[in-house]
């Protein structure tokens, strides 16, 4: 319900908001602390490698709630953001190749080593810049924001909706990593950017970096979260639900749907940068696979079955989904597509909503329709006397 | 030196300094004015030299059989469909056809579609402050906040269409006639000049019929209002003044009573309801 709270302080008031930012609070300091306490050996010690594991999970997160903001909220369904996860993590890659230095196989101050491989004299021109982390930073929200404009800009003037938009958004990924996988674009080509050393000075392979990264994700989850909450629960927000509910009604009303259907897209797509570029350290590499139109229908399928709409069904569909894969594809390598499909057509049969669907039930969400009555009868007018308060 | 005199005129400077009011100028009479107005679809004309004025603080009727061009005349008011020829005016100053959908409904030119369409998954609340006449870039809209006057101003509308006990419920769940009340009210946010309603009493009970006539004899005077409808009781409810069109084009125009016994519109309309 609207009230006279700013965009950004409201999320702090609302009760799913608190209860998520509460849970992941709690969850990263007990995992760090579990880890950084206890002696190896010890039944409850999280393993260095859990700890990168779940951060990667966290990244997924991040990614399933950019997917959520379009999707959910302004019903585009992108099957491409895994270009501007894979864009954010290239930026990363980048400056971490560049950190690298003199200390890789060729020995080359300038040139990462697949470039002394190729033969290449010097640095490509796109290539410049990137040994500096601020600027590689801010290239991690301005490539994947720049190209989330210009193609937005493209295809929402035109007024492009619908599934041709989804057939778009997954053929702009797949060219994107068909470009990739050439040695001549500069970026490594197959083999991607990998052998990283350093960010910030800091040795990755050390414990001390892993967690750090691992908070930074965490972090990077919580902001992200309040940051789509804050938009979510605006009045940008509730015209971003008219706009995918009745665009030409929202029209009628004097508003540019394609503009807001063009800044929700173009923050997305810098929340994903900003998950690619958290997950690369982790994993330690980054290469066109992470482009491929397979992974982006992946992070929907988190996000369906999560719940649509929720912005913390994604976080949990992503969450569960990965946690699943990673035991699956340990068991039984073969059966994990199986397992996705047969959970995929489960959720969908049983909980039409996501997981998150059945919080809703117990009138933990906003407005179910079970607890739109119950509100009403229990507090006549209250939102409007809310408002004045 | 008219230029320099211009220029010196300090409240134009900067565009807050100056006193908001409505641009349209009605100072010479109507608020609407379509001339010569034509257009056709695959060599179907479905606008045929069409010429209408509506009055300022008019409500009008608007009745003819199907295909008449009742529907086409009205997007070409709203900008959705550009005429072939002709020319449509609002106020003297504006001329519709040179501007977009959202500049038009901006200007003050409100339309309620024949087939109620509310946002569904949002409050009767939210539904009216999204339609309100406001600042409705984007950073103005993610910063929006709710101020007293504003929900004075949705409370005022919600008073207006009798939806007040329905404000927190989502749109979804009102019965077909409350849809069609809360758009009226959606309208009306937007502060317009001119009201197009499109079929407002399809599908309404009797009782429903009677509160939304007397919801638009109510409106007209501060607004002007053009009436599209089939229900020939309910139109002789509320007009004062019928137009009737036929074939794209205007067949009678007067009061009720004037039309209802002119021989034309008996052939054409009127006639195929006796028999």
């Amino acid at each position: 319900m609207p009230d006279s709270r700013s965009w950004l302080a409201r999320p702090f008031t609302e009760r799913s908001t608190q209860i998520f930012l509460a849970v992941l609070t709690l969850s990263v300091l007990a995992i760090t602390l579990l880890h950084v306490l206890l002696p190896e050996g010890h039944p409850l010690h999280v393993s260095t490698f859990t700890v990168t594991l779940l951060g990667k999970y966290l990244c997924y997160a991040l990614l399933a709630v950019a997917v959520d903001l379009v999707w959910g909220y302004l019903g585009i369904l992108s099957l491409g953001h895994g270009a501007f996860f894979a864009l954010g993590g290239y930026a990363m890659g980048m400056y971490l190749m560049r950190e690298i230095g003199d200390r890789g196989v060729y020995g080359n101050p300038e040139l990462p080593d697949f470039m002394v491989f190729l033969n290449w004299q010097e640095l490509p021109w796109f290539w410049q810049g990137f040994d500096m982390p601020a600027f590689a930073f801010l290239m991690v929200l301005l490539a994947p924001g720049l190209l989330a404009l210009v193609f937005g800009f493209l295809a929402f003037r035109s007024r492009v909706t619908g599934v041709y938009l989804s057939i778009i958004t997954q053929a702009l990924t797949f060219a994107l990593m068909l470009a990739f996988f050439r040695n001549e674009m500069g970026f490594g080509g197959n083999n991607g950017l990998t052998d990283f050393k350093d960010i910030l000075g800091f040795d990755l392979r050390t414990d001390a970096v892993r967690i750090a990264l691992f908070i930074a994700s965490g972090v990077a989850l919580g902001l992200g979260y309040l940051l789509c909450r804050g938009i979510v629960g605006s009045k940008l927000g509730r015209l971003s639900i008219a706009c995918r509910d009745a665009e030409a009604r929202t029209r009628f009303l004097g508003y540019r749907v394609e503009r807001v259907q063009l800044f929700i897209f173009v923050v997305s797509a810098m929340l994903a940068g900003v998950a690619g570029a958290l997950y690369v350290p982790q994993v330690g590499i980054i290469n066109p696979g992470e482009f491929s139109p397979l992974f982006s229908i992946e992070v929907v399928v988190w996000v369906a079955l999560g719940g649509r709409a929720t912005l913390y069904g994604a976080v949990l569909g992503a969450l569960i989904v990965n946690y699943a894969k990673t035991v699956f594809t340990g068991i039984m390598p073969d059966a994990w597509l199986f397992a996705l499909g047969g959970l995929f057509v489960l959720v969908t049969v049983l909980l039409p909503k996501g997981i998150a669907g059945l919080f809703a039930q117990r009138g933990w969400g906003r407005r179910s329709q079970s607890s739109a009555a119950k509100t009403e009868s229990a507090s006549g007018s209250r939102p409007i006397e809310e408002a004045t308060a | 030196m008219s230029l320099l005199k211009e220029m010196a005129t300090r409240d134009r400077v900067f565009d807050f300094l100056t006193p908001r009011t409505s641009p349209v100028d009605v100072t010479h009479g109507p608020i609407l004015y379509l001339e010569d107005v034509s257009v056709s679809f695959d060599g179907f004309k479905a606008i045929n030299d069409l010429n209408l004025t509506i009055d300022d603080g008019e409500l009008r009727c608007i009745i003819g059989p199907n295909g008449a061009g009742k529907t086409t005349m009205m997007d070409i008011i709203t900008g959705k469909t550009r005429p072939d020829s002709g020319s449509v005016w609002f106020g003297s100053r504006h001329d519709l056809l040179r501007m977009s959908e959202p500049e038009i409904a901006t200007l003050g030119i409100g339309r309620k579609f024949q087939k109620p369409t509310v946002f569904e998954a949002l409050s009767v609340f939210e539904n009216l402050e999204l339609a309100m006449a406001t600042d409705k870039r984007i950073f103005p809209t993610l910063a929006a906040r709710m101020s007293g006057e504003t929900r004075a101003r949705i409370e005022e509308v919600l008073e207006t269409i009798h939806l007040k006990e329905w404000h927190a419920r989502e749109a979804g769940i009102l019965s077909h006639g409350q849809k069609q009340w809360l758009e009226i009210g959606m309208l009306l946010m937007q502060k317009p000049r001119l009201l197009l309603v499109d079929e407002p009493v399809a599908g309404m009970t009797e009782q429903e019929m009677e509160r939304t006539a007397e919801l638009l004899t109510s409106l007209a005077g501060r607004q002007s209002v053009v009436v599209v409808e089939h229900d020939m009781g309910f139109v002789r409810s509320i007009a004062r003044k019928v137009t009737v069109l036929h074939q794209g084009a205007v067949l009678a125009e007067g009061s009720m009573d004037a039309v209802s016994s002119d021989p034309k519109v008996v052939e054409v309309y009127l006639g195929e309801s006796d028999g």
